[in-house]
């Protein structure tokens, strides 16, 4: 019988530690899977390598990991918000290494390390700053730039709805990343709010198929 | 004669979106387009975080915070709206999908270089977000600015100084003072502030400016 449904974040996180990359979904607090995030801050683990869009809103999730230096580089496409300030802390001291990647450029490149494709060709960034040391290309008279997969140990991601086979549904604009990093990620653990069960999700309504999930944790409550 | 508000640069610029068109507005300042649309014209607002057919800000208590812009401010959903991962979002932006797209700007050049995401300054992190997709995958990409810096420095240029987003990328311009169009890499003015004279709009700009024939009045009735 097919299960990934594992009920403490010992299991959620087995196989993670020191200088790990992942994947972490969410745009702004919105998919952002705090619950994962905290987890791995109270497991001591350092050196992480972030793959999300944002670096740290709020207090939670990322901007605590980032709090108590546990994080050596995000790769994002925009590390601050309003309420951002530990970034900014940490980019002005030299303490955090950030490489910033145009949106739809990153999202591309996890789709591209999902989907087993070597790089791709984008429009985006040519003639800027981003674009310095990359292989161009011209196409059809058309200029891009040479974008590498961007491959992630773990993918973190925050679906509303799961079943054991690790279906899921999403919540609205907190979709965002998680079907890319599902896709990307070695393992990708998957927090949702509830586990239903198998054949009770509408088969129209999967976004995420199963097969891009490893684990998934529901939280109700505060899970040790 | 006084300058345009930020409010009324967004009213003028929503008057020229038309009908049917798939519009993405861009974080801070061109948000407020979005106020003015037309409300006789079906316009189709996509954010980049996974939303087309974008409403109104919610009322006080209705708030969802998986519903929110790209601004990561809670908005509503329209009949016909829908939602998409970021991926698809960006096939969107960067397959040509969208037909305009407003964003702000640091600096804009007489050939349509925008800079929009960088300073000089390296002690604050930049960060790009939608910005570079945009600026190639709109099909019209419309700037909303300030004429000038809050010091006085013309933000229209004849070559941008700070990193650039997109190269040749900008259609047309709404400033606080002026409509101008980028036209065979110089500017175009097609309306000036009424009142202002075609001087004192040079002696603003940081490039040689035209103007066209038929080039009108900038006013705003909000």
């Amino acid at each position: 019988m097919i299960d990934k449904q594992v009920h403490n974040f010992d299991a959620a996180l087995a196989g993670l530690g020191d200088g790990a990359t992942i994947m972490v979904s969410g745009f702004g607090a919105a998919g952002a899977p705090h619950d994962l995030m905290d987890a791995v801050l109270e497991r001591g683990w350092r050196d992480l390598i972030i793959i999300s869009n944002n670096a740290g809103d709020g207090e939670r999730g990322l901007a605590r990991l980032m709090q108590e230096r546990r994080i050596k580089k995000v790769i994002c496409s925009f590390p601050t918000s309003s309420n951002s300030e530990i970034v900014k802390e940490l980019y002005s001291a030299g303490a955090i290494e950030l490489e910033i990647v145009p949106q739809g450029t990153l999202s591309e490149r996890i789709r591209a390390a999902g989907a087993g494709i070597g790089g791709f060709y984008t429009r985006t960034s040519v003639g800027t700053p981003i674009a310095e040391g990359k292989e161009k290309r011209t196409i059809d008279g058309v200029d891009y730039v040479f974008e590498a997969p961007l491959h992630a140990d773990f993918a973190f991601v925050k679906g509303k709805l799961a079943d054991r086979w690790g279906n899921l549904t999403y919540n609205k604009s907190a979709r965002n990343f998680g079907p890319s990093m599902a896709m990307a990620g070695k393992i990708t653990v998957a927090q949702v709010d509830r586990i239903v069960p198998l054949g009770d999700i509408d088969p129209e309504q999967v976004v995420t198929p199963g097969v891009f999930v490893d684990r998934v944790v529901e939280i109700a409550g505060r899970l040790k | 004669m006084e300058k345009l508000t930020r409010p009324q640069i967004a009213w003028r610029i929503a008057q020229d979106i038309p009908e049917g068109a798939y519009v993405n507005l861009g974080i801070g300042a061109p948000e407020l387009v979005a106020n003015y649309l037309p409300t006789d014209r079906e316009i189709v607002i996509h954010s980049e975080n996974g939303i087309l057919g974008m409403g109104p800000t919610p009322a006080e208590g209705e708030e969802d915070p998986d519903l929110i812009n790209a601004g990561k401010r809670p908005v509503t959903l329209l009949p016909g709206g829908s939602y998409f991962h970021h991926t698809d979002s960006f096939a969107m932006i960067r397959g040509g999908h969208i037909d305009l797209c407003v964003l702000g700007a640091f600096q804009v050049a007489q050939n349509g270089d925008l800079a929009n995401w960088a300073t000089l300054d390296n002690t604050r992190p930049p960060g790009v977000g939608g910005a570079m997709d945009l600026a190639v995958g709109a099909k019209k990409v419309i700037v909303m600015t300030d004429h000038c810096t809050r010091d006085g420095q013309p933000k229209l240029l004849d070559v941008c100084t700070y990193p650039l987003t997109g190269l040749g990328v900008v259609n047309r311009v709404y400033t606080d003072l002026a409509v101008i169009d980028v036209e065979d890499k110089r500017f175009m003015v097609r309306e000036i502030l009424a009142g202002l004279s075609r001087d004192d709009l040079q002696a603003q700009t940081g490039a040689p400016l035209t103007f066209a024939k038929d080039c009108a009045d900038l006013t705003a009735a909000i």
